[in-house]
């Protein structure tokens, strides 16, 4: 199997494997007084010093969650107390279905964030929880968050950036962003799931929990921390560092796509280095991801959700793309790409939009993008 | 040989995938996503996948075969629930698995197939493809209790040709058991899905009169010279044919009355004795499964899904087609009327509402 699907999951990086191997075998609850709770806390609080470094946080201000939706869900619980909530329009799921009565901040037709409507949302009304991503999911796309940062702090607002396809393949660090809180996870950038982290500037470090449980996390979070996922978490996110030479590999995938007749969503913004979402007009986004699978390729269509049906994506919608929004597949370039499997996607793919040209009924999409 | 089979997560379809994949083909599974379960469970916000697609997948993962899921909610929303609606309001009975058939699974999955290279699309029916001197024939199944060569009639010879229909050799459906049984699916046991899938338990009636809320209104129950004899709950409750519902309608000088005919314009229930049928019923939406004949052909025909064929006559006009049935009857409009030369299927049509003439005064 070809995995070009990294932004479901980053595939294990080996450094994280030994970190997470050599945690399970530590028995002990870091919340216990005894040697062995020391020992579980020991390795609890390198991966926090270790993530705090690496994404310029403190410590102190960084608090362990199951994931990244875990962690996006407390930011607006905690942060949102009676602000308006503004989040962008190509967020993901867990920023969209995380407080109720959100307006939407729009996007341009490249995916980037509209900054003068934004000001304008901000300008009028009480003040508000700005949520953005830093890149998107999908397509790549990263927003402008250093001016969007400044333009939240002149209005009043507070800006949770959920950074979690931006981390470990560009440069991240909180306090140069100027967020207020930051949500990454471990398996985003090669570590194993179950763990994710919210990063709080300063003045939010006492943040409310959304579990009050046992008082972990200095009362921020909850539960038994998930110790060698975590452990794992800070191996790969010391490992992941920048993903700018999966850049030519994901030219090279784009170009064979375009050869192809398909569109490339989001080619004007600045993207991830990993990431390419290519619409081929006409033909339907699922039939697509199944063709590639058949052909041992993994790739994903935006907006599958949990029973594993491919729909229209919301992020290509807000993008004002139509019917392309049902007919793009993402290509996500995990850190260990091989030149060659990208060549294998390069043949798959021209022989998948031959074959589903031909057979597929034509909806006119395609005609109408042509024109 | 690659071959895609549409799995419902029901026993029949997943003991089709599990015959043909120890058969030794390549098969793939797909399972079409036709509405929200959520939505249709009364669960807010819901993502989707019901028990069926669950346990298609189960299936899909025992057998070791790849599976996946087709979005088909909008396709569905359009052509078959809109369309079953608007029947319901225009004073007919439709019959949405047939425009689901038509549509959904054999227009679009073959379609799919296709694409994806695989040489057949194998279903869970109960009906039997026959390879005959000029190409695919479509015959009822082994098991006469389980056909479902009605609800098939509109497959057009090209999809034939690229079907594959398992379970239309059983015997019967313990025998369809007695394989998942023995392939070790989970759905063995599985009961039988009963009704319209779509329809939530409290009856397609609140469903088509939320779509259609004309369809909802009460009116009049006339005799057919034009009497009233009570009131009704909207007409999509009733159908040509039926005898339950009618309250004090149910008799009229003394002899029992079913429903002759619907009036949508003026929200009426015409009813009269069940003699009322007629010999010839006009059909619409013909689809041919032999050459369309010249002239008038002799052969059998069934109106309903559960009925047994009755002889006549049927000639092509146009689109459509006359039947000139031996025994007058009462066709209701909307459903299939479908010609059959002993098993195979010869074509079908859907039965158009008859003008206003030839059902008395009171259409």
């Amino acid at each position: 199997m070809i995995y070009l699907d990294a932004n479901a999951s980053e595939p294990l990086r080996p450094d994280a494997l030994a970190a997470v191997h050599s945690a399970l075998m530590q028995t002990g609850n870091p919340s216990s007084v005894h040697q062995a709770g020391r020992a579980a806390r020991r390795i609890l609080e390198e991966a926090r010093e270790q993530l705090a470094f690496r994404f310029s946080a403190r410590p102190g201000n960084l608090v362990f969650t199951s994931g990244a939706t875990e962690a996006n869900a407390l930011a607006v619980h905690g942060l949102r107390a009676s602000r308006r909530l503004l989040i962008g329009a190509t967020e993901h799921d867990s920023i969209r279905a995380s407080g109720s009565e959100a307006e939407i901040i729009p996007v341009d037709d490249s995916g980037v964030v509209a900054l003068d409507s934004l000001e304008a949302m901000l300008g009028s009304g009480p003040p508000a929880l700005v949520c953005l991503m830093l890149a998107n999911n999908e397509t790549g796309v990263m927003h402008p968050v250093r001016e969007v940062a400044a333009l939240c702090r002149s209005h009043g607002a507070l800006l949770h950036v959920d950074a979690v396809q931006a981390a470990g393949r560009v440069p991240l660090d909180l306090s140069e962003l100027g967020a207020d809180s930051l949500a990454i996870s471990s398996h985003k950038l090669g570590g194993p799931a179950g763990a994710g982290a919210l990063l709080l500037a300063p003045a939010h470090a006492d943040i409310c929990p959304l579990i009050a449980g046992g008082g972990q996390e200095r009362g921020r979070r909850g539960g038994t921390p998930a110790v060698a996922a975590i452990a794992g978490f800070a191996a790969a996110a010391l490992a992941a560092s920048g993903g700018e030479h999966l850049a030519p590999l994901r030219d090279s995938a784009e170009r064979a796509a375009v050869a192809r007749g398909a569109v490339v969503c989001g080619a004007a913004a600045p993207r991830l280095p990993n990431t390419s979402c290519v619409a081929l007009p006409g033909v339907r986004a699922d039939a697509q991801v199944i063709a590639l699978d058949l052909a041992r390729i993994a790739v994903s269509a935006g907006a599958a959700c949990s029973s594993g049906k491919v729909g229209a994506s919301h992020v290509l919608r807000a993008m004002g793309l139509g019917p392309l929004a049902g007919q793009a597949i993402r290509i996500s370039l995990p850190w260990n790409a091989d030149p060659a499997h990208v060549d294998a996607f390069g043949r798959a793919y021209a022989a998948m939009a031959e074959r589903l040209h031909a057979a597929l009924p034509h909806d006119g999409s395609r005609e109408a993008i042509m024109r | 040989m690659l071959i895609m089979v549409a799995m419902s997560g029901g026993v029949d379809s997943s003991t089709v995938a599990g015959l043909l994949h120890e058969a030794g083909h390549e098969v793939i599974g797909v399972t079409l996503q036709l509405y929200n379960h959520g939505a249709a469970a009364g669960r807010k916000g819901a993502c989707c996948a019901g028990q069926d697609i669950h346990d298609a997948r189960r299936v899909a993962d025992h057998l070791g075969i790849p599976h996946y899921v087709i979005d088909a909610e909008s396709r569905f929303a359009n052509a078959v629930i809109a369309d079953f609606a608007d029947s319901y309001a225009a004073g007919e009975t439709p019959v949405p698995c047939i425009r689901c058939n038509q549509t959904v699974k054999f227009t679009d999955l073959t379609a799919l197939a296709g694409g994806l290279g695989a040489e057949r699309l194998a279903t869970g029916h109960y009906v039997r493809r026959v390879e005959g001197p000029d190409g695919a024939e479509l015959h009822r199944a082994v098991d006469k209790a389980r056909d479902q060569s009605w609800f098939l009639f509109a497959t057009t010879r090209a999809q034939l040709a690229a079907a594959l229909f398992p379970l239309g050799e059983m015997p019967d459906k313990a025998t369809v058991r007695f394989h998942a049984e023995r392939l070790g699916l989970r759905v063995a046991a599985k009961p039988d899905s009963q009704d319209i899938c779509f329809v939530p338990s409290r009856g397609y009636a609140s469903l088509v009169g939320r779509l259609r809320p004309e369809a909802a209104l009460a009116g009049e129950i006339v005799t057919l010279d034009g009497r009233a004899l009570a009131e009704h709950r909207g007409i999509a409750h009733y159908t040509v044919g039926q005898a339950k519902g009618l309250g004090p309608a149910s008799f009229d000088a003394g002899e029992r009355q079913v429903v002759v005919g619907l009036d949508p314009g003026r929200r009426r229930v015409v009813v009269g004795p069940r003699s009322s049928g007629s010999r010839e019923v006009w059909l619409r939406e013909v689809n041919w499964l032999v050459p369309p004949p010249q002239g008038a052909i002799h052969c059998s025909f069934k109106l309903r899904a559960r009925e047994e064929p009755q002889p006549g006559w049927v000639r092509a006009e146009g689109e459509g087609a006359v039947v000139r049935l031996d025994q007058p009857s009462l066709a209701a409009p909307g459903q299939a009327c479908v010609f059959y030369d002993g098993d195979r299927v010869l074509g079908g049509g859907f039965i158009s509402r008859p003008a206003a003439a030839t059902v008395g005064r009171a259409l």
